[in-house]
């Protein structure tokens, strides 16, 4: 049976979009303007602003690499990973956007290391898949180097 | 203004992995710091516990289950939990009810019981969480977080993995000479290298275990110490449990993301140096006045960052203070004397108790073969998930 494709996270990004179109979803205050991702869309945190409607945003889908670091170990529950298979590291990438002014976490697309990594370097953002079980593909978001797989020569 | 309220008494239970109840512990510390006050159970007034979400429902109220274990006598009672930072929001609120004039006496409670291995969030499916989330769609463990920070660190301000280790190094150095600590043997640079890498850069040895533990403060008003015949108690001068400004623009655990700083400007201080700055303004006091520090080193490169937080050194700068010995044992102002949570472990609820205990110690000249000579001020540093801020100021 084939499974249903599905975002980990209902509404943080457009599940269907292609990769030229694949965005987070953040809201922004009407009244101040501020940026929330995770998208707030019940109160404006500014405390400044008395509040205001809050829209859908779609963020920027390139940015510059704030941190990384990768995972060694199995995360715990409810990270989904097959106890049974050997754990294979993936790497994290903290992501900063120039427009919104704010850093975003995500892992980094399958086979960049931290070695492909450095604070500073231009990353995009991709569609990905988080996991799979029996009935659903649950999708997620990448960050990608945009020379995928260049590596300084020092 | 505020005023002084007296550290009659300081207690704790070893640090370690006992398998045994948080209720244990925490009676066990509560009763060393009753003894070390000279003072029985049915005076105090009120007790505060510092909770821990993995005691179940005792862990919760763990003000009233202290007063339980201890044996009613119909103190007043408060329970609170703030993550790491429920230790000094125990003392906080112990400190306001004496300054209120609502308790003369009260005592000061934290314990945990922590499993092996990561903390995990709490069970179920609860994509509500921020800190559900951050596991079920990163798999980002607070080690993944302390790794990111040492990154930054590293192509900032070039500090090194050996710079890291050296952390280790200098708190193992101290945590060997403190029977309560759980690691008490001195650990070199060598073993730090050949640790297995957690979250790149950083090792097993640079990160802090999860660990049993308890501790507990006897704290009074500064008349009753003296009818107590305390003339001269350590005094707890400032406790900051500061919120961020917003927007927040240091990544956080449990968050995937900072706030942004587009439509208002970021703060000119980040969360960790306004912690430390309420509290110098509440003390009347600046880092140049301070002994010791306790800082929460969850990660050997996050003790660097409160060197900085606390206004040690300047930004970048913290490797440089390390290096030259400012901040060991015999230094000028020596950093987690008591051996810091690289030989403690975290638990959690304890911890911001735990250092308090250390600095009472220090500055009543009481801390054998680690005593800072002649310590007359000492600060805590911690913070706690979701914006809690912990910092104590204590004074002789």
């Amino acid at each position: 049976m084939p499974r249903t494709p599905k975002p980990v996270v209902p509404g943080w990004f457009d599940p269907d979009a292609g990769p030229a179109e694949f965005r987070l979803l953040g809201t922004r205050c009407r009244a101040c303007d501020a940026v929330f991702f995770p998208r707030e869309d019940c109160f404006c945190r500014n405390p400044g602003c008395a509040g205001g409607e809050l829209v859908e945003v779609p963020l920027s889908r390139h940015g510059t690499v704030w941190s990384y670091t990768d995972a060694h170990y199995r995360p715990p529950a409810p990270y989904v990973s097959d106890p049974d298979a050997e754990w294979q590291p993936y790497t994290l990438v903290a992501v900063e956007l120039a427009a919104e002014r704010m850093v975003v976490l995500g892992q980094a697309a399958p086979g960049v290391t931290v070695a492909d990594l450095e604070v500073g370097a231009e990353v995009e953002l991709v569609p990905g898949v988080l996991d799979e079980d029996a009935e659903h593909t649950w999708r997620t978001w990448h960050w990608k180097p945009v020379a995928a797989g260049r590596r300084r020569d020092v | 203004m505020t005023s002084d309220v007296a550290v009659l008494g300081a207690g704790m239970h070893p640090w370690g992995k006992w398998g045994r109840s948080f209720v244990e512990y925490g009676t066990k510390a509560a009763r060393n710091a009753l003894a070390d006050a000279g003072l029985e159970w049915n005076r105090v007034q009120s007790v505060v516990g510092a909770g821990t979400v993995r005691g179940g429902y005792p862990g919760y109220v763990a003000g009233a289950t202290f007063a339980r274990a201890l044996g009613w006598q119909g103190a007043r009672v408060t329970s609170v939990y703030a993550a790491c930072a429920s230790g000094a929001q125990a003392i906080g609120t112990a400190r306001a009810q004496i300054l209120a004039g609502m308790a003369e006496v009260a005592l000061v409670v934290g314990a945990d019981a922590a499993p092996k291995g990561f903390f995990a969030p709490a069970g179920g499916e609860r994509p509500d969480d921020p800190d559900w989330l951050r596991f079920r769609v990163l798999g980002a463990t607070n080690p993944a977080y302390f790794g990111l920070y040492a990154r930054r660190r590293m192509a900032l301000y070039g500090d090194t993995a050996d710079d890291f280790a050296r952390v280790k190094v200098k708190n193992s150095a101290a945590g060997a000479l403190n029977p309560y600590a759980r690691y008490r043997k001195r650990v070199t640079a060598e073993e730090v290298a050949a640790s297995a890498v957690v979250c790149d850069p950083l090792r097993l040895l640079d990160i802090c275990a999860t660990s049993d533990g308890a501790a507990a403060l006897v704290l009074s008003s500064m008349d009753f110490a003296r009818r107590h015949g305390a003339a001269d108690p350590v005094r707890i001068r400032a406790v900051s449990t500061a919120t961020p400004q917003y927007p927040r623009t240091e990544l956080d655990l449990p968050d995937i993301a900072t706030d942004s700083a587009a439509a208002v400007p970021a703060p000119e201080a980040g969360f960790r140096s306004s912690i430390a700055r309420y509290a110098y303004e509440e003390a009347g006091l600046g880092p140049e006045d301070l002994s010791l520090a306790e800082v929460y080193d969850l990660s050997t490169a996050l003790e660097l960052e409160w060197y900085e937080d606390l206004g040690l050194c300047g930004a970048g700068e913290a490797a440089k203070l390390l290096r030259d010995g400012t901040t060991a044992l015999g230094g000028r102002l020596p950093v987690n004397a008591g051996g810091g949570l690289a030989s403690f472990g975290e638990a959690v609820p304890a911890q911001a108790i735990a250092q308090v205990c250390e600095l009472t110690w220090q500055l009543r000249e009481q801390a054998g073969e680690r005593q800072v000579p002649g310590a007359r001020v000492g600060m805590t540093a911690n913070q706690g998930l979701f914006g809690h801020g912990s910092a104590v100021v204590a004074v002789r």
